[in-house]
């Protein structure tokens, strides 16, 4: 097995902590990870991305650029990675705020309103774990359990009262993403 | 089943962690991308253990102050990138003169000037050759994932001691930058590491039993001088006979070589990956410590029989690329792929680079 997947949005939807948790969460049943964030100017307010891979091997390269699966959470983040999916990839698209389609044929589309489950749900920063409990649906990268460990790791005793709430948001994007195939 | 001893942590911040294990009690910085996880984990660490943290007023300043504790004994570092570097070269050859161990990461950015924050190798000539003046080395060590760089620091720390002499880590951005699962399990390779009987740990007319310790790097005779450099290329000769590291990856029989440190060499070995599907056998020599350079091991992977040619990969200009043409002798073609501009070699790139080697 050899995930490589790259998390693109804008600063402030969480896309760096998705790819961390899928990290963490590989790392907790023992395969082989990497986490590498964009870094620079580019962070404050504007583009995010990591490139995050999950494999039974040992992590050649780090950088991701033919992704097995990319996830897009705004329009510029679908425009600038959709070339790097291979044939038969899983495009994950957070389709409350893009509204243009991927140009390929070759690959698999998932369209998860990621803002109107958040707010259905109370609470517009769980974007973030709405796309990804589709994601870990279609690519069973990991076992959501361990994206839920992850982020009890993450948010520490002091915030433990959020895990229910991000559950609900793993559950209801695992839907969605059963739904639009 | 789940795995709890290992954390999931960035490069900086591992480095940074495993110095504090390794005894590390004094750290003097100033901020610099990429590399300010390290000051940034040191400052909310360091005072838990004992230790000082000090930001300094300048990368002069901070490379002066670690001369001091190192002086006086203890344990210490520094870390910058390389614009900082640059600045802390003139310390760092004051350390060396004055033989001293201390440890210094350089979190390579692209340059040259300020250039850009991202990962870059343009530093090897400056880590390996001098950057600052005079005959001095430094043993330099070029980890290519978080856990290879925490295991080093241990290590680094204790082959500073043991050689009186400043070692660096060389690593990109992206080791940096980069979080991957680490174990912090790795003890000292048992090295028997000499008492510090030259240190100014404090000196008492009537009650000191041994001599004044003098730390110093000026020899106005020049015949003090020549003992002084004298000693130093004995001990960087038994460094370079007892100290290398080297990784052979997929090395036998193999028809080309790639040669590559740090974070390039793991794209490398992607490419390595791909060249295997097309049914080319292709193997790759990674420089652990880029000073002691493995010459000789450099040179019996490409020299074997098999070897049509031998592809060097940096994100530089060609800097490592002199050293294999040193190693190899003109008995097989080196061949060049790299850029100075922070812009790193993909694993479809060093393929097709192979491909082409073939025509």
């Amino acid at each position: 097995m050899l995930e490589q997947n790259i998390f693109a949005g804008f600063g402030g939807q969480g896309v760096l902590l998705m790819g961390q948790l899928l990290a963490y969460a590989g790392m907790l049943e023992d395969k082989e990870v990497s986490w590498l964030p964009s870094y620079g100017p580019e962070m404050r307010g504007g583009t995010a991305n990591c490139s995050v891979v999950v494999s039974d091997e040992p992590v050649a390269s780090p950088i991701v650029t033919q992704a097995t699966n990319v996830v897009a959470m705004n329009r510029p983040s679908l425009e600038k990675f959709e070339s790097a999916l291979l044939p038969g990839g899983n495009l994950f698209i957070n389709s409350s705020i893009i509204d243009i389609k991927p140009k390929r044929t070759d690959i698999n589309v998932y369209y998860v309103p990621c803002n109107d489950i958040a707010d259905g749900l109370g609470n517009p920063k769980v974007i973030n774990m709405v796309m990804l409990g589709a994601f870990v649906e279609v690519t069973k990268c990991v076992d959501v359990e361990n994206i839920v460990a992850a982020l009890s790791h993450k948010l520490g005793a002091k915030k433990a009262d959020l895990i229910p709430l991000n559950r609900e948001a793993l559950k209801k994007g695992a839907e969605a993403a059963r739904a639009t195939k | 089943m789940t795995n709890t001893k290992k954390q999931l942590m960035k490069g900086c911040e591992a480095i940074a962690e495993a110095a504090i294990q390794a005894g590390c009690r004094y750290f003097f910085g100033y901020p610099i991308t990429p590399q300010n996880d390290i000051p940034e984990y040191m400052a909310a660490q360091m005072p838990k253990v004992g230790g000082t943290y000090l930001q300094a007023e300048s990368e002069v300043a901070a490379i002066n102050m670690v001369y001091g504790a190192a002086g006086a004994g203890a344990r210490v570092m520094t870390s910058s990138s390389s614009p900082g570097i640059s600045l802390k070269s003139e310390g760092i050859s004051y350390v060396a003169g004055a033989e001293l161990p201390c440890f210094i990461v350089n979190m390579m950015r692209g340059g040259p000037g300020l250039g850009s924050i991202q990962a870059s190798q343009g530093d090897y000539f400056q880590a390996t050759k001098g950057g600052g003046h005079g005959d001095y080395k430094m043993v330099v060590y070029a980890p290519s994932s978080v856990q290879e760089a925490v295991d080093l620091v241990q290590e680094a720390f204790d082959v500073a001691d043991t050689y009186r002499i400043p070692v660096m880590m060389l690593a990109d951005g992206i080791i940096g930058q980069m979080m991957e699962p680490v174990e912090f399990t790795k003890k000292s390779e048992g090295r028997k590491l000499p008492e510090k009987t030259w240190a100014a740990t404090g000196w008492d007319r009537e009650k000191s039993t041994r001599e004044r310790a003098v730390i110093n790097s000026l020899y106005i005779e020049h015949e003090e001088l020549q003992e002084l450099n004298d000693r130093l290329q004995a001990r960087y000769k038994e460094i370079q006979e007892k100290e290398v590291k080297v990784e052979l990856y997929n090395t036998e029989g193999a028809e080309y070589i790639l040669c590559a440190y740090g974070t390039v060499a793991r794209i490398c070995k992607s490419a390595i990956a791909l060249a295997a599907k097309k049914g080319i056998k292709v193997g790759l020599v990674r420089p652990i410590t880029v000073w002691p350079f493995p010459t000789k091991q450099v040179h019996d992977a490409i020299a074997q029989k098999s070897v049509k040619g031998a592809l060097v990969v940096e994100i530089s200009a060609g800097q490592m690329l002199e050293d294999i043409k040193i190693a190899v002798n003109g008995e097989k073609p080196v061949d060049f792929l790299g850029k100075p501009g922070s812009i790193v070699p993909t694993a479809e790139e060093i393929l097709n680079k192979i491909i082409e080697l073939g025509r």
